[in-house]
């Protein structure tokens, strides 16, 4: 029961859509929306219209046409007769190998050159605070063009180690022969090859993996399970009795040989890169282009990263690691199990979009000539079909896939490690 | 409402806009100055010389062009474009036509929807290799590392040439002649390929040019010219018949030394028309009647253009060859002046 009445109603005047403080900011945001949605749709009908008067209307027939061009860093098996489908797809797999490599270097690097900038030693600390303000503040194509200059300016070419007295020779027992056209190193071989197994058919996406390299990790994944397990279990046993069972050879032995056996079986062995005729053959060929571009985005990254190191180690209050010591734990140890595992959480949402920004960066590849998805798909596909809007539309759409998956994978693992508050 | 109303009119304009686009004479003529997109440099066809003007064969094409339609040759802009960006640059509007050693192919005419004016070298592609590699013939490659401009009709011959001759290369992708000489220099690729032509240019910029030689091997036809956007024909025809022109008055004996007297009419009607002393040619293409002698005003005729800038006489060296008039047993045929 309510002795209260109802304060009198409003009636509801249009006026009030643009006075009344209460309607007023819905009203502009509706206005706002309906401009831009039909901005966009001026944009899209014009590019249609435009394109239709020019005879081009979007079709992606081209990527079944041959794409007639070739390209030198091949993962999977192409020729000039494949598809521009299949040009796009070599070029993706290169786009993510560097993408990848970048990563794994900037990441450890990075860490490091974090860690070393507060130490207490004045030298390192220096030096690796001028790295970074270096590398931090030129831009990353300079970078790249810089390393790739250096590299065919400074290295020897194949010719100069010709010859009975040749001005170059190679490196580490005439295994590694560093060129200027990139470095040679030797190659995994196995004379009782299984083969490859053929996934995704026989078309455009056609996708040979080898049966060899998909029984060794196979075989050393089940190993490293089995070491994790006896681990698990050396684990229970001593906080049950507080004894710790002695296991590390049992485990070392257990990743080790089943490998070790299996490659004997495959007949492993190296081939080693040999000067024949223009070029060294055998062994694989890391290009210029690829060491250029890595290395440079590397760096580049790894400045960023190692700030962010820096970051996340300050945010974890020195409190910690007083405790830490006055526990006795030795300082090592005091980095790797108290510190870093708390920075981990402040480290790790800027660090995935470093390396984000790396995978995007690798588009830069065009600079040094790295056949990448910039190269492949949007470089010479779009200019030999002149499919500019198509080619465009696609490379960005595979640009984004990459980036989302990245941030989806990091993303589960940041929710793995956060601090689960309650 | 109002915005919709706003917007609906934006809408309309930009869908105009698109059709409006056509009048490429007219646009320059109201600009005072035509847009000729040319290489990124390559001495003799298109490059800045000391004084950064812009010098060369395709250059000349440019300036003509200029000389008909605004009378000054020097109304040019220049617009550098590599072998990935000149159709961009052209199909976009950003220059109203494209002399950049290009080949007309069928793709570019038909597909990529260009009009090709006409055809002022004809060429094929070579290769080039330093002498010491001790190489005489394009199938003695195997194995070679090859630098490609990327974007271009050559990057296609090569995976051909290679494919059907069953032997392998590295190819270094590359987007201007300059990275490709660079590259090329410091030994990081063996062989430099692309138009002859554009070989012989490259190689006449060499410190010591004799220390390579360019393989017998000509492996396909590269007939380059100017080339406009499909759809404008009176702008096409502007392009078409100043490269004529200059075609014919060498077929003629019209040079620049004797330009001001013919000029001043001849007993050749056909000279006359030409340089705009009889008839209305100039007024059918929308221009003036002395077009053909602004035009060619410049640099002469064919033949002076091609003496000048790539002749015999000059580093590069070209000999006329396939580029002699139809009269000497050369490809060089303009359709009449009538
Ligand atoms: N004719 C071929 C190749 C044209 C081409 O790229 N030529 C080179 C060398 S002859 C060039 O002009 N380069 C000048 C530059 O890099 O700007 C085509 O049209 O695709």
């Amino acid at each position: 029961m309510t002795t209260l009445t109802d304060p009198p109603k409003e009636s509801f005047r249009l006026s009030m859509l643009i006075y009344d403080t209460r309607y007023r900011s819905m009203t502009i945001q509706i206005i706002a929306l309906i401009g831009f949605l039909l901005l966009l749709g001026m944009l899209v009908t014009n590019t249609a219209q435009n394109l239709a008067t020019l005879g081009k209307e979007p079709s992606f027939r081209f990527l079944g046409e041959p794409a007639s061009y070739d390209i030198n860093q091949r993962l999977l098996e192409y020729t000039s007769r494949d598809s521009h489908l299949r040009a796009a797809l070599l070029g993706l797999l290169n786009t993510l190998v560097v993408a990848f490599l970048g990563c794994i270097t900037a990441t450890i690097l990075g860490v490091i050159i974090g860690v070393l900038r507060l130490s207490s030693n004045w030298v390192v600390a220096k030096l690796t605070t001028i790295y970074v303000e270096i590398f931090r503040n030129v831009p990353v194509l300079l970078w790249i063009v810089f390393t790739m200059a250096i590299m065919i300016e400074t290295m020897p070419a194949p010719r100069a180690f010709k010859g009975e007295n040749p001005v170059a020779t190679m490196a580490l027992n005439d295994s590694v022969a560093v060129t200027n056209r990139g470095i040679y190193i030797p190659e995994p071989l196995f004379s009782r090859s299984l083969g490859d197994v053929h996934l995704l058919g026989q078309g455009s996406m056609r996708f040979d993996v080898s049966l060899d390299l998909i029984a060794i990790v196979l075989v050393l994944g089940l190993s490293l399970w089995g070491a994790a397990k006896i681990k698990l279990r050396a684990d229970k046993i001593q906080e049950k009795t507080g004894e710790r069972p002695r296991t590390w050879h049992t485990r070392l032995g257990l990743i080790v040989v089943p490998t070790a056996v299996l490659l004997v079986a495959l007949g492993f062995h190296f081939g080693y890169p040999e000067l024949k005729g223009f070029n060294f053959k055998g062994g694989t060929h890391l290009r210029n282009s690829l060491i250029a571009l890595w290395l440079a985005l590397s760096l580049y990254t790894a400045a960023f990263i190692a700030e962010i190191v820096r970051a996340g180690i300050l945010a974890v209050s020195h409190g910690q690691t007083e405790a830490a010591a006055a526990l006795g734990i030795r300082p090592g140890k005091i980095m790797s199990l108290v510190v870093l595992p708390q920075a981990m959480r402040v480290i790790i949402p800027p660090l995935i979009s470093n390396w984000l920004n790396l995978t995007k960066n690798s588009s830069l590849a065009i600079a040094v000539g790295y056949m990448d998805i910039t190269g492949t798909l949007m470089g010479i596909t779009l200019n030999q079909t002149g499919r500019e809007l198509e080619t465009v539309l696609l490379t960005m759409l595979i640009y984004l896939s990459i980036s989302l998956s990245i941030s989806a994978v990091m993303n589960w693992y940041n929710k793995r490690v956060k601090l689960v508050e309650r | 409402m109002k915005n919709t109303v706003i917007l609906g009119a934006l809408t309309i304009a930009g869908l105009s806009a698109g059709a409006a686009a056509a009048g490429t004479l007219d646009d320059v003529k109201a600009r005072g100055k035509l847009n000729c997109g040319v290489t990124t440099g390559l001495v003799g066809f298109a490059a800045p010389d000391a004084n950064g003007e812009w010098k060369g064969f395709d250059v000349a094409v440019c300036r003509a062009v200029a000389a008909a339609v605004l009378g000054d040759g020097s109304a040019v802009e220049f617009v550098p474009t590599t072998g990935k960006t000149r159709f961009t640059a052209l199909a976009s509007g950003e220059i109203d036509v494209l002399a950049r050693n290009t080949t007309w192919t069928f793709s570019r005419d038909v597909d990529l929807k260009f009009e090709f004016t006409g055809v002022n070298y004809y060429d094929g592609q070579g290769f080039m290799v330093p002498k010491e590699l001790g190489v005489s013939s394009a199938k003695e490659l195997d194995g070679a590392t090859v630098c490609i401009q990327t974007g271009t009709t050559t990057e296609l011959n090569l995976a051909d040439f290679f494919r059907s001759n069953n032997i392998s290369y590295e190819p270094v992708p590359i987007e201007t002649n300059a990275e490709a000489q660079q590259q090329y220099l410091a030994g990081a690729c063996d062989v430099y390929t692309t138009d002859a032509s554009g070989l012989a240019a490259t190689r006449a910029t060499f410190e010591s040019p004799a220390d390579h030689v360019l393989l017998p091997e000509i492996i396909s036809k590269e007939p380059l010219g100017p080339l406009v956007r499909h759809g404008d024909n009176e702008w096409g025809d502007v392009v078409r018949w100043t490269l004529n022109a200059l075609i014919t008055a060498e077929e003629l004996g019209v040079t620049s030394a004797n330009l001001a007297e013919m000029a001043g009419g001849t007993n050749n009607p056909e000279i006359n028309r030409l340089l705009g002393t009889e008839g209305t040619l100039g007024e059918m293409l929308g221009l003036s009647a002395d077009w053909g002698k602004n035009a060619l005003s410049v640099g002469g005729n064919y033949g002076e253009v091609f003496a000048d800038n790539i002749g015999e006489a000059t580093p590069i060296g070209l000999a006329r060859g396939l580029n002699a008039q139809w009269t000497e047993g050369g490809l060089l045929y303009s359709p009449p002046f009538r």
